[in-house]
């Protein structure tokens, strides 16, 4: 059946349209390569547009600073689970690239002396764990908006060539392993679509929504985790979900770390500022992952604020109505629309909130997606790149720095593209496409065409993040675990009960929401089922039972294959690329 | 807890010989909540219709309606805020592809056609470009732009001549380059501009100003565009 349907050819396809995938048809595109983003949204509506605080990069303009310093914090802040070669190749470009952003037009904030603003934000440090760093440039606290539309209006610049509000089925690959781009379906016509690509590029975000309780947008479904799971890929260090401290209690709106940059604080009910407790010298700019579980600690020990008790209070009402409205104006406006409080005068009710997965599908520093041979060396797949959110290059290990995330989807967003521009250069032929593959992904489509009574989509999905949140959050145990995991896998097993009522093919997005929760499911499976493995607490992963980081067992990353539900492990890369390695020490802020 | 009602526009190309509106009666809704969490609730009763959204917090700008004859985003609309019944309709003006969603291939095609890049002839420098707050501060209020269309849907010009007409977003953008301090392309955009149509056609009824849900002014962006092209000419 695969033979009627449209095809059309690229050198490279990108997957996502956010700052990632920008980036790096950017780079194609002046180079001339024939490049197509497929997004399922209007690109300025992917979810980097809304990143709040700003990007990490040792610009100095504000105290002293240089990238290695911001390359400790890193590793630091990955509690070691970082790969120090790519950690070290982010930080010696990151500064260059946010010069890069600025000459695109990405309006950031000014010092008077004109030079680009940068903040404080959480685990920063100048001179290797001294003082507060002020690494952070931004856009007041707009900062990810700024990024997308302006790398999205250098593409239209560029020319290139974008399918908007096109939906990624599955990755087409050939029987020698190539990957040969994807099947895709227009969301307005559901009429599918053969892209071929000499090379294909994932930059599908994350998989929020895999939380009840999230920062994230709706889009965030693990689209391309999901696809390379199913392509044979594993998944890499799925375990490892940020929970930003600081989401709209019971809402999971995000209020920026810079807000506690610019010198905003947490209280308990006592009006105690209680993480001077937990960290002592970083006090509420210590990391993401230790901020977190002062919080959780606060609520469970019975501290936390309002009539529950399940919350604690961001207070900035200090700040002074100068700086909220210049510095945090986004923020201001938020909590005015969702909780009917002034910023200037009310403090903001604040919980944990899923926020980042630090797992993703592993590659290499140029953003070659890299399996491993025959309990051998990792080889590349021949044609897939992942970048961002999606992928595990690894930077940012167990527990992703503030500010590193936007910094990411542009060092390797370009850096693949660049390895991209190579690739192309040694082959000049598209290979014979691969109809098995097509008809695979087709069938994975035909399945919801099944009509009948079964159980809806928006209630199985309800069910999973419910699931994920009460068996997979903040702090774990092997049996909350080991519950969470069996009740994971009767829900994969129910999702082939699931139908749809509405089979039109016109904008159907009760049918994409479905291919959604396929993906989302994938990625649950993968993260409980590592989760569970990882005897130890190392970053975002913070188990009762076994409160101590252990390096001689667990230093290493997790793989998990789809096929058999299976792990495997392989080494963390500690060797920089060239400067000295930061072995494990004990992690204190 | 309370109940609602809302009349939804419905139009399925493949199955419907025209539009219609539809109500539903929702139970459970919480004082606080959205009209875009209306939305889904209705949607997980009714599954086929169909509507964008995304981040659920203003800054995406997938889903921009008409709600009770006024375009606005769902998900920053308090229900509170509605007189019931609750009337859903797509932004006006634009083809309907199916219920809420709508066609903003024109919308889209205005915004590129007035070259939002920055424009730089001199030799790109290493470091950054220098620019004062104060040079900063111009784009204020242009640059937080997230392109859900309320205005240019909003606008009776627009209405008129999608075609030859840019609109007050794409307008909004052209102010915002022309307000940079770094853009060197000012004289090509404002003879650009120049046109019967493609500026002039804002009669300054300020309906993009009363919708726009991030309180942003194409209007006086556009005056602001006529300011520049008068001194231009002097």
């Amino acid at each position: 059946m695969s033979v009627d349907i449209e095809k059309r050819r690229f050198d490279t396809l990108v997957i996502g349209a956010g700052g990632g995938g920008l980036r790096a048809a950017l780079q194609l595109a002046q180079d001339d390569a024939a490049v197509a983003v497929v997004s399922k949204v209007f690109p300025t509506r992917s979810h980097t547009v809304a990143a709040q605080g700003g990007m990490n990069a040792a610009l100095a303009n504000v105290v002293p600073d240089n990238w290695h310093w911001h390359m400790y914090d890193t590793v630091k802040g990955s509690d070691y689970l970082g790969d120090q070669d790519a950690i070290e190749y982010m930080c010696r470009a990151a500064s260059r690239l946010v010069i890069e952003l600025e000459h695109f037009g990405v309006p950031f904030s000014r010092l008077e002396n004109g030079k680009i603003y940068q903040r404080p934000f959480g685990g920063q440090s100048q001179d290797f764990g001294g003082d507060q760093a002020s690494r952070t440039c931004a856009a007041a606290d707009r900062t990810g908006h700024a990024i997308l539309h302006a790398l999205y209006q250098q593409n239209i610049r560029a020319k290139t060539h974008f399918f908007d509000e096109y939906f990624a089925i599955d990755l087409l690959k050939d029987d020698e392993g190539y990957v040969q781009g994807a099947l895709v379906i227009s969301i307005e016509t559901g009429e599918p679509l053969i892209i071929e690509a000499k090379t294909t590029l994932l930059a599908t975000g994350g998989a929020g929504q895999l939380y009840r309780t999230n920062t994230n947008a709706r889009i965030n479904t693990g689209d391309g985790m999901g696809m390379a799971l199913r392509a044979g890929i594993p998944l890499q260090d799925m375990e490892f979900v940020q929970f930003h401290p600081t989401g709209i209690a019971g809402k999971g709106m995000l209020i920026t770390e810079g807000a506690r940059g610019e010198g905003c604080y947490l209280i308990n009910k006592d009006g105690e500022r209680f993480m001077e407790r937990y960290a002592p010298h970083a006090k509420d700019l210590a990391s993401r992952d230790v901020v977190s579980r002062a919080i959780a600690t606060e609520v469970r020990e019975g501290r936390g604020c309002g009539p529950d008790g399940n919350y604690v209070l961001l207070k900035l009402e200090h700040l002074g109505a100068d700086v909220i409205h210049k510095r945090l104006p986004g923020i201001h406006s938020m909590v005015k629309t969702f909780l009917h409080i002034d910023a200037v005068e009310e403090p903001i009710p604040v919980f944990p909130t899923c926020h980042y997965s630090m797992g993703g599908i592993p590659t290499n520093r140029y953003g070659q997606v890299v399996v491993p041979e025959l309990q051998g060396a990792e080889e590349p797949v021949p044609g897939l790149y992942a970048v961002g959110e999606c992928a595990c290059v690894s930077v940012h290990g167990a527990n992703r720095l503030g500010g590193n995330s936007l910094l990411d989807i542009v060092v390797f967003g370009r850096a693949a593209g660049n390895h991209i521009i190579e690739f192309l250069r040694e082959s000049r032929y598209h290979r014979a496409l691969n109809n098995d593959s097509v008809d695979r992904a087709l069938a994975r489509l035909a399945r919801w065409d099944k009509k009948g009574g079964g159980e809806t989509v928006d209630g199985l999905r309800s069910e999973l993040q419910r699931t994920m949140e009460e068996y997979c959050g903040v702090f774990r145990t092997e049996d909350i675990m080991q519950e969470g995991v069996n009740k994971v896998l009767a829900l994969e097993k129910r999702l082939a009960d699931v139908t749809l009522s509405d089979h039109s093919k016109v904008f159907n997005t009760a049918r994409i929401e479905a291919l959604e929760l396929e993906n989302l499911m994938e990625v649950a499976v993968a993260a409980v089922i590592s989760a569970l493995a990882r005897k130890e607490s190392r970053g975002a992963h913070s188990r009762i039972d076994y409160p101590q980081r252990d390096d001689e067992r667990w230093l290493k990353h997790t793989l998990f294959i789809k096929e058999g539900k299976q792990l495997d492990y392989k080494p963390v890369r500690m060797k920089p690329i060239s400067v000295e390695s930061f072995p494990p020490k004990e992690r204190v802020y | 807890m309370v109940s609602m009602r809302f009349s939804i526009y419905r139009y399925d190309p493949d199955k419907d010989s025209q539009p219609y509106m539809k109500d539903y009666e929702i139970d459970g809704l919480e004082t606080d909540m959205m009209l875009l969490d209306a939305l889904k609730m209705i949607k997980a009763q009714d599954e086929s219709l169909s509507f964008r959204h995304s981040c659920g917090e203003g800054v995406c700008g997938s889903d921009a309606v008409n709600i009770n004859g006024s375009n606005g985003l769902a998900c920053i609309t308090p229900l509170s805020s509605l007189k019931t019944p609750v009337e859903v309709r797509p932004l006006p003006g634009q083809p309907v592809i199916r219920d809420l969603v709508v066609d903003m291939s024109q919308f889209y095609k205005q915004y590129r056609a007035v070259k939002p890049y920055l424009v730089v002839k001199d030799p790109m420098p290493e470091v950054e470009f220098r620019q004062s707050p104060e040079e900063r501060e111009e784009l204020d209020g242009l640059y937080e732009c997230i392109l859900c269309g309320c205005c240019s849907t909003a606008c009776p010009s627009f209405w008129w001549n999608p075609d030859k007409f840019l609109g007050p977003a794409a307008l909004l953008q052209a102010c915002r380059f022309l307000s940079d301090s770094r853009d060197q392309a000012t004289e090509e955009r404002l003879d650009d501009l120049e046109d019967a149509y493609k500026l002039f056609r804002c009669h300054t009824i300020m309906n993009c100003a009363q919708v726009c849900p991030k309180g942003l002014n194409p209007t006086e962006a556009i005056g602001k565009i006529k300011q520049k092209m008068t001194k231009q000419l002097i």
